[in-house]
């Protein structure tokens, strides 16, 4: 029979927010390079949330961007509200979200897609991936095969299937065979990945219901304005582009009776009565799920979002549900201000498959098929921005793999994106995984506001980032040092002056002179609070006094936290050989042995990270390392 | 940490003459000369290799012991690796206080097997013998950690997973509401902190006072005689002893308590605890007895069994047969002056443990049960050694880190720092504590966020 056959070096199957970063950055860095999607219409959908970032999310758009990537870019050309979360809190956590507009989101990311050169769009389901046998034990991709039969040889395959790989969609009893918004979902392929041996989960995630805004009484809630000025994702995106004007989010709150509605009908839950078979996220639960969980609290917060300017639609943040139709229709009209609501979409939970991660490489590349990789949900993680920087790596590093230069590998004490992919690819990961500012050890170190200083130059080495925008990083790095030294040798002595601006600022009077930083450190000052003592002060772009601030207010806190990565750096550094057989290595505990050849760490940092691996196990395993080196140089 | 500073006693914990404690890695000539001085307190130069130096190891200003010391430089030393070893008078107390003085100048206590590992890694060892190092750490270590949980008190333990979840849950608190600030306010935790890490550092400070140097250390190796009524048990102990120390009448039940006696066996020091007779009893006391020879039975390095054999076996002998079944122990077929009704071949098979003949109202065999006991020493099937006085220092170490660190945590409050500043100390308290119960921290943050608190869109 008769059917299509092409060559690409790179194809990435599913053009979500993964699927897009992977395809751009392949197509950016010279490589001829075919997306498939199911819908060509659904290109960078946003099926659930209508906003980026957020706690510690917004690091990774920002991590994203300084490598190259689009979301940030795309999410400040159509943002309709922005915020810094935390901003009472440190500076390591404060965290940059901003409500999109859907439409205009998907739309500018699909023009960007469209526009690319060496990149091909192309509406199909693919259905199957292509190897051949490469070595022992090993296979190497040679390319898809979609369900028309079309054949598309490639040198590289990204898989970014999302949660449209046998998904199922439930609201109560009621379950549709499709995937997010009804769309179709991709029925073939997990078969042709168990055929390649590969280990399979499936996870579960849910949306909340969209209603009409007509039919809301919004004086019954509270408002939520975005900040003025608005800070842009991108770190080439101009300040001046992003002020404009902002559309309301509104606050309201559950109470007793929307509790007993779904009380007294929790047996007729997906998720109580045992019909979900995939496991959820403990971070979004479904309002159900809190209710029960937490039986204490009288009332939860919901926040009504707008889904785009051009759109009725509001989005129920904090009250996804799997309840059937008439329970959710109850539930939501118990809410105040939602007495008349009209209800647009159901809420309706999501099933999928999605591999285990543990089979990958920090590359992203599977350890046992040479030449696919994989990012996003597909992985087991939750969260656009999730997939998107996944998406990002696994594109980069395929394209780095087919141009024969090292793999682009972020560890933890670089970037969240690192954390990310590390606790992907060695903790075994029984949910859909979201990112928290807790799960970073090196926080302070991994500020959203420093994430052009820490990676625009691996960008830039990849060949993501133009010259124009690495120089611009260099630029604010000089002047960060300059500022830094001229604060750290200026000194003020203890003039009338001086000490009654003190005083009047709560701080202590000075007896002798002092240099400006170590006024800057005092907890009731900072950079801009001093300016008029300062008389020789340059006048500085907003982001370089901000790090100024930052790096001489929190030296300590930060040479503290630089200590302890130079400590994890070291077992980092140490590689393990990837044909080391730890079954032969008798003193390694029976645990430690099963995990370590299930996981392959590639270093000794990650073997250490392995729950079940003890630190003896590590001591064991260095020791063997040592003499396999000896024996291999013989 | 691959190369920083480690302390650890290069001889066993016992009463001896002389007791070496070794300090190695990079650091080891700078720490040991912060407290190496001379006798009037003035610097002594410990910087050359290879060359014996006399002074005094100084805490905080004060002589502690009059040592020699000999610095090896690298690579020309067991680990290859800087070194500095300490002779100093033998004695588990003044040891001890030396290695602390040394951990308090800067050198971290050696994990188990470190300084082989570090011998290893360096090229000092030869790589045929990787798989014994291998095999030492994994055992050292499996014998550390069950030494550190059977050292803490029950009381203690429970303290120190007290405060270890309290802290949990703070730190979970502040992390959560750092991951979703917009459902989670941390409004007027500052205070609740504030005082639930006061009372935690109260508490903390008591045990780090009342686990100092005063208290009883056990020394050498713990041997327990064990038997029925009247078998000969505290005859035995007043050989060893060479004194009248345990009542010996032939008035069965006799010793209704235990009897400890500190002995030394050609360099070896060995607690000897003697132990009521088992038998089946209705006298409270006796029982009691009964109940604590058990006990310490099962808390002994090494169990001398004697048997009468005289009279046969019975029910009293094969439950503390049974008691013996994994444990060290030697069995001693006393008074063989006597009818033999119980045959040595017999007993071994049923015992599975060696057998030695001895008469202890003779003195005979004595010297077979001496010679048995160095053996087993010195092959080390016994060797209840170091590890028992390192993981008490190694505690009273994690608790004071653990306590430096809550105090940062108040530091922080009270210079007003951001709640996700104190996070990193509350972290670092949690993991010094963790180490005390031998429990790894790994997800235990998110899984406490998650379960304690209500997350989400």
């Amino acid at each position: 029979m008769a059917f299509v056959e092409e060559s690409y070096d790179v194809a990435v199957v599913g053009a979500g927010h993964a699927g897009c970063e992977a395809a751009l950055a392949c197509a950016r860095l010279g490589l001829e390079t075919i997306i498939f999607t199911v819908s060509v219409d659904s290109i960078a959908l946003m099926p659930c949330n209508p906003n980026i970032g957020g706690s510690s999310k917004g690091h990774l758009v920002r991590e994203l961007d300084a490598l190259g990537g689009e979301m940030g870019k795309n999410i400040d050309k159509t943002f309709i509200q922005s915020k810094m979360l935390n901003k009472s809190k440190g500076p390591a956590v404060h965290s940059l979200r901003a409500q999109a507009d859907k439409q205009s989101y998907t739309r500018e990311m699909r023009t960007t897609l469209e526009n690319q050169p060496h990149l091909t769009i192309r509406q199909a389901e693919v259905s199957e991936i292509l190897t051949e046998e490469f070595d022992i034990r090993k296979k190497k991709i040679t390319g898809v095969k979609t369900t028309s039969g079309a054949v598309y040889h490639a040198r590289a395959v990204v898989l970014c299937t999302g949660v449209y790989l046998n998904s199922r969609c439930l609201t109560g009893d009621l379950i549709e065979y499709t995937g997010p918004n009804g769309l179709r979902s991709a029925t073939h392929l997990t078969d042709s990945l168990k055929n390649n041996n590969v280990r399979m989960f499936r996870f579960k995630t849910g949306t909340p219901a969209r209603v009409d805004k007509r039919t809301l009484d919004f004086s019954k809630f509270e408002v939520q304005k975005g900040d003025v000025p608005v800070i842009p994702f991108s770190f080439s995106t101009k300040f001046e582009s992003v002020q404009k004007e902002q559309v309301d989010c509104w606050l309201v709150y559950t109470n007793e009776n929307t509790h007993n509605i779904i009380r007294n009908n929790i047996d007729r839950s997906p998720m109580f009565n045992g019909s979900i078979e995939g496991v959820g996220p403990r971070y979004c639960p479904s309002i159900e799920d809190k209710v029960m969980k937490f039986p204490d609290k009288n009332r939860h917060q919901i926040f009504i979002e707008p889904e785009g300017l051009y759109t009725n639609e509001m989005y129920l943040s904090g009250m996804s549900s799997s309840m059937p139709e008439d329970v959710q229709y109850e539930m939501y009209h118990s809410m105040e201000g939602f007495e008349n609501v009209h209800i647009v979409r159901n809420a309706y939970a999501i099933e999928y498959d999605c591999i285990d991660a543990t089979q990958l490489k920090s590359n992203l590349e599977f350890l046992n098929i040479d030449g696919l990789f994989a990012a996003g949900q597909f992985n087991g993680s939750s969260g656009y921005e999730e997939a998107a920087v996944q998406g990002l790596m696994a594109g980069i590093n395929a394209a780095m793999k087919l141009k024969g230069r090292e793999a682009v590998i972020l560890d933890r004490s670089q970037a969240y994106i690192g954390v990310l992919i590390d606790d992907l690819v060695t903790k075994e990961n029984f949910e859909p995984y979201r990112m928290m500012t807790s799960r970073s050890e090196y926080r302070l170190l991994l500020r959203q506001d420093n994430a052009d200083i820490r990676l625009r130059e691996i960008g830039h080495e990849i060949g993501l980032v133009s010259d124009e925008e690495y120089q611009d990083t260099c630029h604010k790095i000089d002047l960060i040092n300059k500022e830094i030294d001229r604060l750290k040798s200026t000194y003020i002595g203890n003039s009338d002056l001086v000490n009654s601006f003190l005083s009047a600022h709560g701080s202590n009077t000075l007896s002798s002179g002092i240099s400006l930083a170590e006024l800057i450190k005092r907890p009731e000052l900072d950079y801009e609070l001093i300016k008029d003592l300062d008389k020789e002060r340059p006048t500085l772009p907003y982001t370089v006094r901000e790090e100024v601030n930052i790096e001489i207010k929190y030296e300590g806190y930060i040479k503290r936290q630089q200590t302890q990565v130079d400590a994890f750096k070291k077992l980092e550094y140490k590689k393990i050989p990837l044909d080391i057989d730890y079954n032969s290595i008798s003193n390694l505990r029976l645990e430690a042995r099963q995990k370590l050849s299930k996981i392959k760490p590639e270093n000794v940092g990650m073997a250490s990270r392995i729950s079940g691996v003890s630190p003896a196990d590590i001591s064991v395993l260095l020791v063997y390392i040592e003499s396999y080196k000896h024996r291999s140089e013989k | 940490m691959i190369d920083d500073t480690i302390c650890a006693l290069a001889t066993a914990a016992v009463e001896s003459g002389i007791g070496i404690i070794r300090i190695s890695g990079s650091e080891a000539v700078s720490i040991a000369s912060k407290f190496i001085k001379s006798k009037s307190g003035k610097a002594v130069d410990i910087s050359e290799s290879h060359r014996i130096k006399y002074g005094f190891v100084y805490s905080d200003e004060e002589p502690l012991d009059e040592v020699l010391v000999m610095t090896m430089l690298a690579p020309k030393s067991f680990t290859g690796e800087d070194t500095v070893e300490i002779d100093c008078h033998g004695g588990v107390l003044m040891m001890n206080k030396i290695l602390e003085v040394a951990v308090n100048n800067g050198a971290r206590l050696a994990e188990p097997g470190e300084f082989t590992k570090r011998a290893f890694l360096n090229g000092r060892i030869d790589l045929s013998e990787a798989e014994a190092v291998g095999d030492l750490i994994s055992s050292e270590n499996d014998y550390a950690l069950k030494a550190s949980i059977k050292q803490l008190r029950g009381s203690v333990s429970d303290k120190i997973k007290r405060f270890r979840s309290q802290i949990l849950e703070d730190d979970a608190f502040i992390e959560a509401a750092l991951d979703d600030p917009e459902h989670i306010t941390l409004d007027g935790f500052k205070s609740d902190l504030e005082q639930h890490v006061t009372g935690i550092i109260k508490e903390l400070e008591y045990l780090i006072s009342s686990s100092d140097d005063g208290k009883r250390i056990k020394e050498g190796i713990r041997t327990v005689i064990i038997g029925k009524p009247n078998a000969g048990k505290s005859s035995l102990l007043n050989i060893l002893v060479g004194s009248e120390r345990a009542i010996v009448t032939d008035i069965a039940g006799t010793t209704r308590d235990t009897l400890e006696e500190h002995i030394n066996l050609k360099g070896i020091s060995l607690t000897i605890v003697d132990t009521a007779g088992i038998r089946e009893t209705d006298d409270t006391v006796e029982k009691i007895g009964v109940e604590r020879a058990l006990d310490a039975a099962d808390n002994a390095d090494l169990i001398i069994y004697v048997v009468d054999s005289s009279i046969p076996l019975d029910d009293s002998d094969h439950r503390i047969i049974s008691r013996i079944q994994d444990r060290n122990t030697i069995v001693l077929l006393n008074k063989s002056d006597l009818n033999q009704v119980i045959v040595q071949s017999e007993l071994e098979s049923m015992t599975n443990k060696t057998v030695i003949p001895i008469s202890a109202k003779n003195n005979f065999g004595i010297d077979k049960l001496e010679s048995e006991i160095t053996s087993m020493f010195f092959s080390n099937r016994i060797n209840f050694n170091d590890q028992v006085v390192i993981t008490n220092l190694r505690h009273k170490h994690c608790l004071i880190n653990a306590n430096n660190a809550l105090h940062e945590v108040i530091n922080s409050i009270n210079l007003d720092m951001p709640e996700d500043f104190f996070t990193i100390d509350m972290m670092r308290a949690y993991e010094e504590l963790g180490y005390i119960l031998g429990e790894e921290v790994s997800e235990d943050l998110i899984n406490e966020i998650f379960s304690k608190f209500c997350m989400g869109k």
